[in-house]
């Protein structure tokens, strides 16, 4: 436990957003994480992204299950509306806050071992009903609330801190979402902000599931020599494959145009990306799978934006939830009563 | 830009911001947390180290360190440093087994002294431990220079005043008093090894305007310094009902409120330029307002109104200024009746006791040449220091002077060039208690500045003396220490440790961190985590890290030297130290074992 929680220092260096906050308004309570894991740079990294997309603090909505990841949407925004759910079930409460109110942002913070185990049928569903939110992974390659177990996204030949090697053969989320014909997906690493949070506020501003994998080092127990999912590894084997222009900026004139892809979202924006493998193409499935498959087998560890789409309708289209969050909804026409319960039940006798 | 050298103490000394303005360069937080511990002797003695007179500066000083605190870029205000300097005087203990003394055996080497203000005390407080044999020459018969003789006893009391010079003079400085020094030639013919001019800035400069020397009578047209100097030695007790000040700095501070005192009640300080242009501080500013002055900007004094030889009251022109009270124009005159008026316009040196053909030269303003780091004329083994050196300062620069000089002296007597002095060093020394625990209160303490208590007004002009402000109580105390933002704890960076883990740079609540490629300043600065609002303010770049040759950036300004970047740091590559700057003072340079 840190000495102190961090101070609210009103300093004139920090900007305001266009909701005349400073990054400051969006912070949460102080972490209680092993000092050094990358889940406090994702944090950190959401932090930013909500307070540049001047999102106010009450009109999020912050989801988790069990794991050290997913502790930390208390780290993030306590003026935000939360739920911290049992192990493995926060994209099931996630599909059930969406339906309710559309009005929110919602942002689910899962692990490899609450997503990927535990949680993998839940996590299926909810890209399958293309819930609106964003998903993001802390992907540690281990369970590290209970000390560092290997979890379902620990490679093959990774070892533990203690030497024992892995030999069940690794969950990627990334394939695993486009298969199940997620719109929009991800990989990045908690140690470069610069790329985690353009990703963020696109997952954000994204109409459908956004599902972000972060590589994100257990500093207790994955950040050894025999570790695939350390600082060291992750750096020394990244391959950044694409970058995008974000929707929220202005597309600057000198972008070439040659090579790019642009994609047109919901909302009418447009991410452009800038530079991509030659053959790649971020709206096509399958030539990203082929893509991943290819250098997954020379160890290297795929970053970037790397598919969106936009055609395919959300939970709220697939199923025609209120538009009217529930929430706002007068309680007599939301729950009419006995009577007119019994009044329905009728029609189906 | 490359790493930083913080091998040279001066990085991390400017980042202790109070102590890097101090002239004499108090260790402002070390005292200040001593106060908060309760250990006031310790706090006091740390004190009187790098600047002689707590007690005295502790009422008095110009604070140069205040508008230079970190503090007041965060909430506005400056920790009340120099309240809390007084504060180690009020509340310590007896000290005097603890204070410096002088051998018995002496080391056959004589300086001699001109004048006993705050320059050649402290000179003599340097020396006498060292074995030298101090003499002490004043015109006058008590110490302190103007300290005494100018500062007003309602500022600073008497026996604070004696008590500090008093722990100087016991060591054995031969003092002789009413012994005004008439000539150099004389003084340097009795053989000295060295000789310290600390005579200070002792003349009034005149306002010859028409009128000046027309009075017939008694003069009711009076020089500032000579009429506060009247007061403190008793000479002078009252003054016209209606009285006009000229100028408007601090010494018209002490004119006004002295005449307020006297039986002054309509008091005018006639200020030539806007507010904000004013040389007086702006707490005496207030403090003299609190008191009923008046301050009149925009007048500038025409002529003295004198008739039938007695002065009447005084002509001004109104003047109106440009935005920056560079260029005025005359818009208006009025003549404003007086009974008195006091001429507070500033000070001059004056040496004439120095013989213009003993090899000593003179510059421009009648100054000596004197040296900026020994303080040695060009005559050899002859020192200046205090407002003699340079023209009217204050007492901290007077002290910081005087230590200087005291090690020049002690070189020339030596025969060591004066020049061979050691350089500043420093120390660091880990904070770390424990996992999250640190030996300084690292926590932020929003309170706001405490305010000084004041005698009652009803009560402040009973007696000349009463001193009007009451001293910090020990709540108000308490409040304020907690306000220091420990800057000399400092954040000292290992970078071959760093995995690059962002944790720092997530946690800092000044967002100063930053990790990013090198480059030339402008670049590096357009990519901080926060923008730099103070190019003045200590930019530190690191080794290259070891996982991406990237580096780590901080910048200084709004570090609140918190320690959680250090706390959050996996691989302690960051580490709280608190940064112990080391001033050679004359001992130091005393090879061990002798003296
Ligand atoms: C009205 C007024 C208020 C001030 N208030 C403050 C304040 O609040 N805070 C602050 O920091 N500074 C203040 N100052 C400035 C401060 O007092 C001086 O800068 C400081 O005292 C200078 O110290 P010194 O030792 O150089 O000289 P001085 O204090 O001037 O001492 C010189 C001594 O030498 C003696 N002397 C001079 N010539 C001879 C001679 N030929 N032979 C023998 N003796 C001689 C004088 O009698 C005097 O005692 C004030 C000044 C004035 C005029
Ligand atoms: C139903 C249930 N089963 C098991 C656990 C024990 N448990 C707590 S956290 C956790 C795994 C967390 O791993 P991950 O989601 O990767 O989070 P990390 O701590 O690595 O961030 C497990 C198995 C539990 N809390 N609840
Ligand atoms: S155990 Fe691992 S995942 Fe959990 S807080 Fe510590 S470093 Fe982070
Ligand atoms: S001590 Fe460290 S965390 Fe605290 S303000 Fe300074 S750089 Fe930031
Ligand atoms: S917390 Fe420590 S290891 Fe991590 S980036 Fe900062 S200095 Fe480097
Ligand atoms: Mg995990």
């Amino acid at each position: 436990m840190p000495s102190i929680t961090k101070p609210k220092i009103p300093l004139l260096a920090l900007e305001k957003n266009e909701l005349g906050l400073t990054i400051r308004d969006y912070d949460g309570a102080m972490s209680t994480l092993c000092a050094g894991c990358g889940h406090d740079s994702i944090t950190a990294a959401i932090v930013r992204s909500v307070f540049e997309l001047s999102i106010p603090p009450h009109r999020l909505c912050k989801l988790s299950g069990i794991g050290c990841s997913s502790k930390t949407p208390t780290y993030f925004v306590s003026a935000a509306h939360g739920f911290n759910s049992v192990h493995g079930r926060m994209a099931a409460i996630a599909s059930g806050a969406n339906a309710a109110n559309r009005d929110l942002h919602y942002i689910g913070v899962s692990g490899d071992g609450d997503s990927l185990s535990i949680g993998l049928g839940h996590l299926a569903h909810a890209i399958r009903r293309n819930v609106d939110m964003l998903y993001v992974i802390a992907d540690n390659g281990v369970y590290g609330l209970t000390k560092g177990q290997f979890s379902a996204s620990a490679d093959l030949e990774s070892t533990t801190k203690r030497g024992e090697p892995n030999t069940t053969p690794p969950i990627d989320p990334v394939v695993l979402a486009l298969s199940l014909g997620a719109t929009f997906v991800a990989r990045a690493f908690s140690g470069d902000k610069r790329q985690l949070v353009p990703i963020l506020k696109a997952g954000l501003t994204h109409r459908g599931f956004a599902l972000v994998d972060v590589i994100s080092p257990c500093v207790q127990f994955n950040d050894h020599e025999g570790s695939t999912k350390s600082y060291l590894y992750t750096r020394e084997h990244e391959l950044r494959a694409t970058d995008f222009v974000p929707p929220a900026e202005e597309i600057v004139a000198d972008v070439p145009s040659e090579g790019t892809v642009s994609v047109t979202m919901h909302s009418g924006s447009v991410i452009t990306f800038t530079s991509l493998p030659e053959g790649y193409d971020p709206t096509d499935r399958a030539s990203v799978i082929a893509y991943l498959d290819e250098r997954a087998a020379s160890h290297e560890i795929v970053t970037g934006l790397l598919y969106a789409s936009d055609g395919t309708p959300d939970l709220h289209e697939l199923n025609q939830t209120s538009e009217t969050p529930l929430v706002s909804i007068p309680f007599e026409r939301l729950c009419p009563g006995s009577a007119a319960l019994e009044e329905l039940q009728q029609r189906f006798t | 830009m490359g790493p930083t050298d913080v091998n040279d103490p001066s990085y991390y000394h400017r980042v202790v911001d109070c102590q890097w303005a101090c002239p004499a360069h108090t260790n402002v937080p070390e005292y200040i947390r001593l106060i908060a511990q309760g250990r006031y002797d310790d706090a006091y003695l740390l004190n009187r180290e790098s600047n002689v007179f707590p007690g005295i500066l502790g009422r008095t000083c110009d604070r140069p360190c205040e508008p230079a605190c970190r503090r007041a870029r965060v909430d506005g205000e400056p920790v009340a440093i120099c309240r809390l300097k007084r504060v180690t005087a009020d509340l310590r203990g007896d000290i005097s087994d603890r204070l410096p003394r002088s051998p018995s055996e002496k080391n056959g080497k004589r300086v001699a002294c001109i004048g006993a203000g705050p320059a050649s005390l402290a000179v003599a407080n340097d020396l006498l431990p060292l074995g030298y044999s101090v003499t002490i020459f004043e015109r006058h018969d008590a110490p302190g220079g103007l300290m005494r003789t100018n500062i007003p006893a309602f500022r600073l009391p008497s026996e604070v005043l004696d008590e500090e010079c008093r722990a100087i003079l016991d060591m054995g400085a031969d003092i002789r008093y009413r012994s005004p020094v008439t000539s150099l030639r004389a003084l340097l013919a009795e053989g000295y090894d060295a000789i310290f001019v600390g005579s200070g800035a002792p003349r009034g400069k005149e306002l010859d305007l028409p009128g000046r020397h027309e009075e017939t009578g008694e003069t009711r047209i009076h020089i500032g310094i000579d009429w506060l100097e009247s007061i403190a030695f008793g000479h002078t007790d009252s003054i016209g009902e209606r009285v006009l000040i000229i100028g408007v700095g601090n010494t018209a501070m002490d004119c006004c409120r002295s005449s307020r005192r006297l039986g002054g009640k309509d008091i005018k300080v006639m200020a030539r330029r806007p507010r904000g242009f004013f040389k007086a501080s702006p707490w005496e500013l207030e403090d003299a307002e609190e008191e009923g002055v008046e301050i009149l900007v925009n007048h500038a004094p025409k002529r003295f109104v004198i008739e039938d030889g007695k002065l009447r009251g005084m002509e001004f022109d109104i003047l109106e200024w440009d935005e920056r009270a560079e260029h005025s124009r005359v818009v208006g005159n009025l003549v404003m009746p007086c009974d008195d008026v006091i001429l507070a316009i500033g000070q001059e040196n004056a040496f004439p006791w120095i013989e213009r053909d003993l090899g000593l030269e003179f510059g421009e303003w009648e100054l000596p040449i004197v040296d900026e780091v020994t303080m040695e004329s060009t005559l050899p083994g002859v020192f200046f220091g205090g407002d003699s050196a340079w023209g009217p300062k204050n007492i901290i620069w007077a002290v910081a002077h005087a230590h200087q000089a005291a090690i020049s002296i002690h070189n020339h007597c030596q025969g060591i060039p004066v020049t061979e002095r050691l350089p500043d060093g420093m120390n660091l020394v880990s904070q770390k208690m424990g996992i999250s625990q640190w030996s300084y209160s690292n926590d932020f303490n929003p309170a706001n500045r405490q305010r000084m208590d004041h005698v009652d007004l009803a009560r402040r002009f009973s007696r000349l003396n009463l001193e009007v402000e009451l001293g910090f109580s020990a709540e108000q105390t308490a409040r304020e220490v907690e306000r220091c933002l420990n800057c000399d704890i400092q954040t000292v960076f290992r970078a071959r440790l760093c995995i690059e883990c962002d944790a720092c740079i997530d946690v800092c609540p000044a967002e100063c961190l930053t990790i990013t490629e090198d480059g030339d300043e402008a670049d590096l600065v357009s990519r901080l985590t926060a923008r730099r609002l103070n190019p003045d303010q200590g930019l530190y770049v690191s080794e290259p890290l070891p996982q991406t040759r990237r580096v780590m950036v901080k910048d200084e300004n709004i570090c609140v030297h918190c320690g959680l970047c250090a706390e959050r740091c996996p691989t302690a590559a960051w580490n709280m130290e608190r940064f112990e700057l080391r001033i050679p003072y004359a001992a130091d340079h005393v090879p061990s074992g002798v003296s």
